[in-house]
Parts: C-alpha cells; sequence; structure tokens
C-alpha cells in the first residue's frame, strides 16, 4: 500500500445546500420520508388554524390579567408589594453577578444568541398584562442583569477571588428574602397563608432545595459509610420514603406531623407541605450526591489519608467539593423536579400556583376557562423549567475543566 | 506519650511497639475502631430517641382523642361509594374490601399505562433518530413540552380541557366514527363477547409461530445461506390471516349513539382515559430520553458497518442497534415505570377510585393515619418491588450471554 497523499486532517469542506437539495435530503428523501412529511404537516397545520382560531375567537382571555396579582403573588397584602419587588431585583442582581463570574473566561459575553434572547424577552416584557410602572420596573430589572453580569465578569477577570463570595452572597440573600417574605423586625409581618401563586411555588422549590441540603449531605455520606449500623438506617430512611408518592407523604405529613410532634408545637399546613418537601427532597438530592461520591477516584481519598488527613478532613477538603462539583448539573435537574413536584400541593388545598388557579376557575365569573388558565400556568412552569435547563447545561460547560 | 509526630503512633493500634522502647496505649481518641463504634451507637441513640418521642407524641395524641394502633376498623362497615370497580362492591362492604377495590383500580391503571407510555415513549425515541427533519423535530417538541410541565396540570389539561372540553354536557358527542363521548364517560370499539376470547386466541398462537418462523428463517439464512423466500410467503399467509381475523372474526363493536344511550363499544370513565392519557404522556416523554439515550450508546461502528452490509434503515434499527441498545435502555426504563406506580396516585385529584383516593375516604371517615400509612407504603412497596422484579427477569433476557 503506498499512498503519496498523507491523510490530512482538515474537516471536509462544507457544501452549502440550496434550500430545494435541503428539503429532498431532510423531508423526501425516500417515498414513506414524503408520506410521513405530508401526514405531519396537515396534521400540524390542521392543529395550529384550530388553535389560533380558538385563540383569537372561542378563548376568553380576560381571566389571566384580571388574576394576574393572584397569578403571581396570591394573597400577600398589596402596600407590602414593593418587599417583593426588591427581592425579585436581588435575584436579578444576583444571578447577573453569577453569570458574569461564571462566564468570565467567554470571549464575548454579549453573544448574538444572547442579545436575541434578552430582545425576545423584553418583548415579552412588554406584552405581559400588567400596568406600565411594572412593565418599566420589569425591563429595568433586566437591563440590570445585563449591567451586573458585565460588572461581574469584569471584576472577576481582575480578580478571580471574588467569584468565591457569589456564593456567600446568595446564601445572606436568602435569609433576607425570607425576612422580606415574612416581614417581623421592623416590617410589617405576612402570615405564610398569605404568600401564594408563582411565589409560593418557586418559594417551596427554593426552600426544599435549600434545606434539604444538609439532610442529604448526611444521608449520602451514611450510604457510603462502611459503618453497618449507620448504612442501614439511611438506605431504610432513602428507600422508604421513594418507594412512596409523594402524595402520599404529603397527605400523611399534614395528618401525622401534629401526631408525632409534642402539643406545644404547633406548625401550619404550609410549613407541615414544606417538612416533607424538604425530606422528600433530600433523598432524592442525596443520591444525585452519591453518584458524585461514587464517581470521585478511591486514589483521592487514599492519597488524602496518606497526607495525614483524617476521614471528616478527608471527606470535607478532598473528596466533597470535587464531588459537589461534578453533581451541579444534577442538581439543578432535582431542582426542576422540584419546581414541578411542589404542584402536587394543589391536592392539599395549598394556593401554590396551580392551586391558585385551580381556585381561580372555581369563582362563577371564569368557570370553565380551563383551557386558557391552564395554557397560561402551563406556559410558566415551562418557561421557568426549560430556561433553568438549559442554564444547567451550560453550567455543566463550563464546570467541566477535568479537575 | 507518643511524642509528636511519630509515626508509630497513630491510627495503628494494632501494632505492638518492640519490647525495651517506652510505649503507651494511643489515646483512645486517635482509634479508628473507638470512632467506627462510637458512631454506629450514636447513630442508633439519635435514631431511637427521635422514634421514641415520636412514638410517645403519638400514644399521648391518639390516647387524647380516644382511639389506639390497631387494624380492628378494616372490619366495619365502610359506607362509602366507590365510583367505579370491576369487582363486586356496596357500601355495605367493609373498608379491608374497599381497599382491595382500591389497589384493584391502581392495577387496571398501571397494567395499561405501562405499555401504551412503552410505545409512546419507544415511538418518540426512535423518531429523534429519524432522517425527516419535521418527524425529528416534532419528537423533540413532545419530549422537551412534556418533561418541563408538572404531570398534575398534563393531568388537568387531558381531564378539564379535552375530555369535559369535547364532551357537550350530559349529551352524547360521536367525536369520531368509532369514538362516543359524554360527560359519563368514553366509548371505544370492543370486541363482541361471543366468538371473540377464541379468536384471540387463535391469534395468539399465529403470533408465537410467526415468531419461531421467523427466527427459524433467519437462522437458515445466516447458517445456509438460502434466500429464505418460503418462509416469507409463510409468514404473509400468516399475517394477511392475521388480519382477516383480527378485522372480521373478532366481531368489532362500534359505538353507536341511540338518543342519549350508547350501544356497543367499551365504556370507559372519563377520570380513567384522563389518567391514564396523562401518565402515557409524561411517562412516555421521559421513556424517550431513556430510549435515546440507549440508542446513543450504540457506537457508530455499529451503524455504519450494517449499513454496509446492505441493510435498510429500519433493518439496522431492528436487528443491530436496539437489541444492544436494550442493555442499555432496560434498567432505566424499570425506574421510570416505578415513577409510574407512585404517579398513578395523582388520580385521586380527579377522583378516580385508585388505593390512595379510597385509602383518603377511609382516613377522612376514620382519622387512622397511622394504620393507613403502614397500608399504603406496603402496597407501593408490593407495587415496586413487583415491577422491579419483572424488569429484572427482561433484564436477565437482554444483557450480553457471556460465555
Amino acid at each position: 500500500m503506498t499512498s503519496t497523499m498523507p491523510p490530512t486532517s482538515a474537516p471536509p469542506a462544507v457544501i452549502q445546500k440550496t434550500p430545494v437539495e435541503w428539503l429532498k435530503k431532510n423531508l423526501f428523501s425516500t417515498w414513506y420520508n414524503t408520506i410521513i412529511t405530508v401526514v405531519l404537516l396537515w396534521l400540524i397545520i390542521s392543529t395550529l388554524i384550530s388553535t389560533v382560531d380558538w385563540a383569537f375567537t372561542t378563548a376568553r382571555w380576560e381571566v389571566i390579567p384580571a388574576n394576574l396579582k393572584l397569578y403571581m403573588v396570591g394573597l400577600f397584602p398589596k402596600k407590602e408589594l414593593w418587599r417583593i419587588w426588591v427581592l425579585l431585583g436581588m435575584i436579578c442582581g444576583l444571578s447577573g453577578l453569577s453569570w458574569g463570574a461564571i462566564a468570565r473566561n467567554v470571549a464575548k459575553l454579549f453573544s448574538p444568541t444572547v442579545i436575541g434572547g434578552a430582545a425576545a424577552i423584553a418583548l415579552f416584557t412588554v406584552l405581559i398584562p400588567t400596568p406600565w410602572p411594572n412593565r418599566l420596573i420589569l425591563l429595568g430589572f433586566e437591563l440590570m442583569i445585563l449591567a451586573t453580569a458585565w460588572i461581574g465578569r469584569a471584576i472577576t477577570r481582575n480578580n478571580p477571588n471574588v467569584a468565591q463570595w457569589i456564593p456567600a452572597a446568595w446564601g445572606l440573600s436568602f435569609f433576607v428574602m425570607l425576612w422580606l417574605l415574612a416581614g417581623g423586625f421592623g416590617l410589617k409581618p405576612v402570615r405564610s397563608g398569605d404568600w401564594g401563586g408563582l411565589l409560593m411555588t418557586m418559594f417551596m422549590a427554593v426552600v426544599s432545595i435549600v434545606f434539604s441540603f444538609p439532610v442529604a449531605l448526611v444521608l449520602a455520606l451514611s450510604r457510603q459509610s462502611s459503618l453497618p449500623v449507620v448504612k442501614g438506617f439511611a438506605v431504610t430512611l432513602i428507600e422508604l420514603i421513594r418507594g412512596t408518592p409523594l402524595t402520599v407523604w404529603l397527605f400523611i405529613g399534614d395528618v401525622m406531623l401534629p401526631i408525632f410532634l409534642p402539643d406545644v408545637w404547633k406548625i401550619d399546613r404550609i410549613l407541615r407541605a414544606m417538612v416533607v418537601l424538604v425530606f422528600f427532597c433530600a433523598v432524592y438530592t442525596a443520591e444525585t450526591i452519591r453518584g458524585g461520591l461514587q464517581a470521585i477516584p478511591r486514589g483521592q481519598s487514599e492519597a488524602a489519608l496518606a497526607l495525614g488527613l483524617n476521614t471528616p478532613l478527608s471527606l470535607g477538603l478532598v473528596v466533597l467539593p470535587q464531588a459537589l462539583k461534578i453533581s451541579i448539573p444534577a442538581l439543578v435537574g432535582t431542582f426542576i423536579q422540584m419546581v414541578q413536584e411542589t404542584s402536587l400541593v394543589a391536592i392539599l388545598g395549598l394556593f401554590d400556583l396551580l392551586g391558585m388557579s385551580r381556585s381561580i376557575l372555581s369563582n362563577p365569573q371564569f368557570v370553565g376557562r380551563y383551557a386558557e388558565v391552564y395554557f397560561f400556568i402551563g406556559l410558566i412552569y415551562w418557561v421557568f423549567c426549560y430556561v433553568m435547563s438549559l442554564a444547567s447545561r451550560r453550567l455543566e460547560e463550563s464546570l467541566n475543566t477535568g479537575y | 506519650m507518643t511524642a509528636p509526630g511519630d509515626p508509630s503512633g497513630n491510627l495503628q493500634p494494632g501494632n505492638r511497639q518492640p519490647d525495651g522502647m517506652q510505649t503507651s496505649k494511643p489515646p483512645i481518641w486517635r482509634d479508628d475502631r473507638f470512632w467506627k463504634i462510637f458512631f454506629q451507637i450514636l447513630a442508633i441513640v439519635i435514631v431511637g430517641t427521635v422514634l421514641a418521642i415520636a412514638i410517645t407524641n403519638m400514644n399521648r395524641n391518639l390516647a387524647q382523642q380516644g382511639r389506639t394502633f390497631e387494624f380492628g376498623f378494616l372490619t366495619n362497615t365502610s359506607g362509602f361509594n366507590i365510583g367505579e370497580a370491576v369487582v363486586p362492591y356496596s357500601r355495605d362492604d367493609n373498608y379491608l374490601w374497599a381497599f382491595t377495590v382500591g389497589i384493584i383500580n391502581s392495577i387496571r391503571m398501571i397494567l395499561i399505562a405501562i405499555p401504551l407510555a412503552t410505545i409512546f415513549g419507544v415511538v418518540a425515541g426512535i423518531a429523534s433518530f429519524s432522517s425527516n427533519w419535521l418527524l425529528q423535530k416534532l419528537s423533540l417538541l413532545y419530549v422537551e413540552v412534556m418533561r418541563n410541565i408538572p404531570i398534575l396540570l398534563v393531568l388537568f389539561v387531558w381531564y378539564f380541557v379535552v375530555f369535559f372540553g369535547l364532551s357537550e354536557g350530559a349529551n352524547v358527542t360521536q367525536i369520531s366514527s368509532w369514538l362516543a363521548l359524554s360527560k359519563k364517560g368514553i366509548w371505544i370499539p370492543w370486541p363482541s363477547a361471543a366468538a371473540a376470547g377464541l379468536w384471540t386466541l387463535v391469534l395468539i398462537a399465529l403470533a408465537i409461530a410467526a415468531f419461531f418462523l421467523s427466527r427459524y428463517r433467519t437462522k437458515i439464512m445466516a447458517e445456509q445461506g438460502v434466500s429464505g423466500q418460503p418462509q416469507l410467503y409463510g409468514l404473509l399467509g400468516m399475517g394477511t390471516a392475521g388480519l382477516i381475523i383480527f378485522f372480521a372474526g373478532l366481531g368489532w363493536q362500534i359505538p353507536q349513539i341511540e338518543g342519549t344511550n350508547v350501544t356497543g363499544g367499551l365504556k370507559t370513565s372519563l377520570e380513567y382515559s384522563a389518567m391514564l392519557m396523562a401518565l402515557a404522556a409524561h411517562t412516555g416523554a421521559f421513556i424517550a430520553e431513556v430510549v435515546r439515550g440507549g440508542i446513543q450508546s450504540v457506537s457508530k461502528g455499529q451503524w455504519e458497518a450494517a449499513q454496509a452490509m446492505g441493510l435498510k434503515d429500519l433493518q439496522v434499527m431492528q436487528m443491530v442497534v436496539l437489541p444492544q441498545s436494550l442493555r442499555v435502555i432496560v434498567p432505566s426504563l424499570n425506574s421510570q415505570y416505578i415513577t409510574l406506580n407512585k404517579n398513578s396516585s395523582l388520580a385521586l385529584a380527579i377522583g378516580y377510585p385508585e388505593v390512595f383516593s379510597v385509602s383518603q375516604t377511609t382516613l377522612n371517615q376514620t382519622g387512622r393515619s397511622v394504620e393507613i400509612l403502614i397500608m399504603l407504603t406496603i402496597v407501593f412497596l408490593i407495587l415496586n418491588f413487583g415491577t422491579s422484579f419483572i424488569m429484572n427477569r427482561i433484564n436477565d433476557l437482554v444483557q450480553i450471554k457471556e460465555r
């Protein structure tokens, strides 16, 4: 075999296809592909036509703008709404900073995709049927995200150590947000029964992730432990909670927590649901963290022991930081799952996003407007979960440093 | 005293020191065995204390309400109706029988939902590899929409928007030529009882015979290099016979509207149908991802080799790729099926009387939360273990047979 041409490493030349060629290759390549294309086109077009027809003629959308506040924050007092705006502003600012810090090594922060996305969100914001001042505030928040992202990138580029403080800022802000929500210490208290809608959905998801994390860490380490008793307890608890549906746990928690707790601890229904959600979330997070722990080679902990670190130190300084870093994308996945799982509290009669829409639909004025309301809240759930899953994919790429 | 930094002293309590050197046992907190025992005792003490407090509180609270922990209430008359039951049940039956009816309803749901979800998932998963651009994008859309919306919302959409939207009040509507729908239920075509049983057996026998014939055909084609034509004609003949029996022999009854009644066909309740569709649509999207991952795990060389041997697209999928990807798919399917089992408890939200719904009514009437939790946990554990058992047997079949 003689070859005068050494194999070149250049990729094959990209051949620009004409639209007709593209159609021929992707839609009409064989006879059955043609049939599939025609049938699908007919299905899609007829569905689109009937949907558009429904949306502009039959559908009565006033059920959305008339109840927008209920969907977003529930019965939160009107006078105290500024607290929600401040909270939203904090989240936007911190998200922007984190984005800038994560993307500090990217050549161009505002790529065409990002600019396009931002423009789309801005357009969407302008279309929200809420009074103009609110829309302007929302637009301002969007600008703030972009600005803080730029600032965050500029700062962390010159000074990478600052990036370490961002998680701490999130942790601190969590308590400030709790204070803004619940009041006290100078603010007017708001009963947890008055939180509702999207606010409650997100609150429950965030609280269950945050508070379940320490429990999950203990459970994951116990399950990996070599001590039979500790391992046995962890396995029993995890399998017991995972084996039974969350719905059952929510109901049981609602009825039984008051039975198991001393008389003096009176906890309200939302807190009971939250306790159940925290434990439920903890076992799933524990399994995620266990996956991360298992991915760390044995050599890491052996090397740590050989250096003279004892077990807690080798876990805390060597194994856990690596394991948690690997688990971050999966943890975001768990969070997305929790945003969806919190909708089950609607069955209990609590007013999260889904529960609130059920109560709006039982209002005689809006009875039978199922399609409009479910379309709207479905869109909210979808946007949140989809954006987070996109973000987690990006995060996975940027964390994928090899170490 | 061991000097600081003396390597012989730490963590090696079993090492005997040579005679003559000044030795002493290392302090007890340096001993690994001590910590191992200590932590296990600590775990037992903590878990024991929590359990003891909970049980003491439970006993005290139950005593205050004049109740004790016992299962005797199960033989009391239930006094509530169950909307749909395939076994005889009346309100004079006891709680235990009501619970059993609920279990049967759950199993009736799961047994149909699992195959349906699998069909949805496999079709969508394979479609995501289609050479047809439209089909591929449609499958992606289905998965991305379903994965980011809570299943409870999907259930409400099916129940309130689709089924109630299509039914016009109390009247029966003919949706298509073979479907009738009213608030009371959906009528689907169904074989008439008289001859169906026998012909179904014949169909099953034909299918088994065809399976073995096609395996025999593949075998002689591979080993003897024959064309396999006669066997192909045999298979075609069997297929034709099967189709004729299926359409003519089973005596399909199409639901016919007569005034406000429907004759012919099988009636299923709206609750059952909505729950079935929600479970199938939601789980189907997750199964589609599992199937997609499984197919991706088959290396590209396998595709190319199969194509090089002259197999068509569908044959490549059926004979080369799918059998190999099943090894990856089946274990993940197991966890999807278990999630489906657990999600079937959501039927409570629309009033389908599955086991959790019946338990909930029982709980409201008797207040026996602890007993009912134990019974429900056992039921779901058995359902999940049963599913895992079957899936593990299937898994044994698809794994590589190594010598």
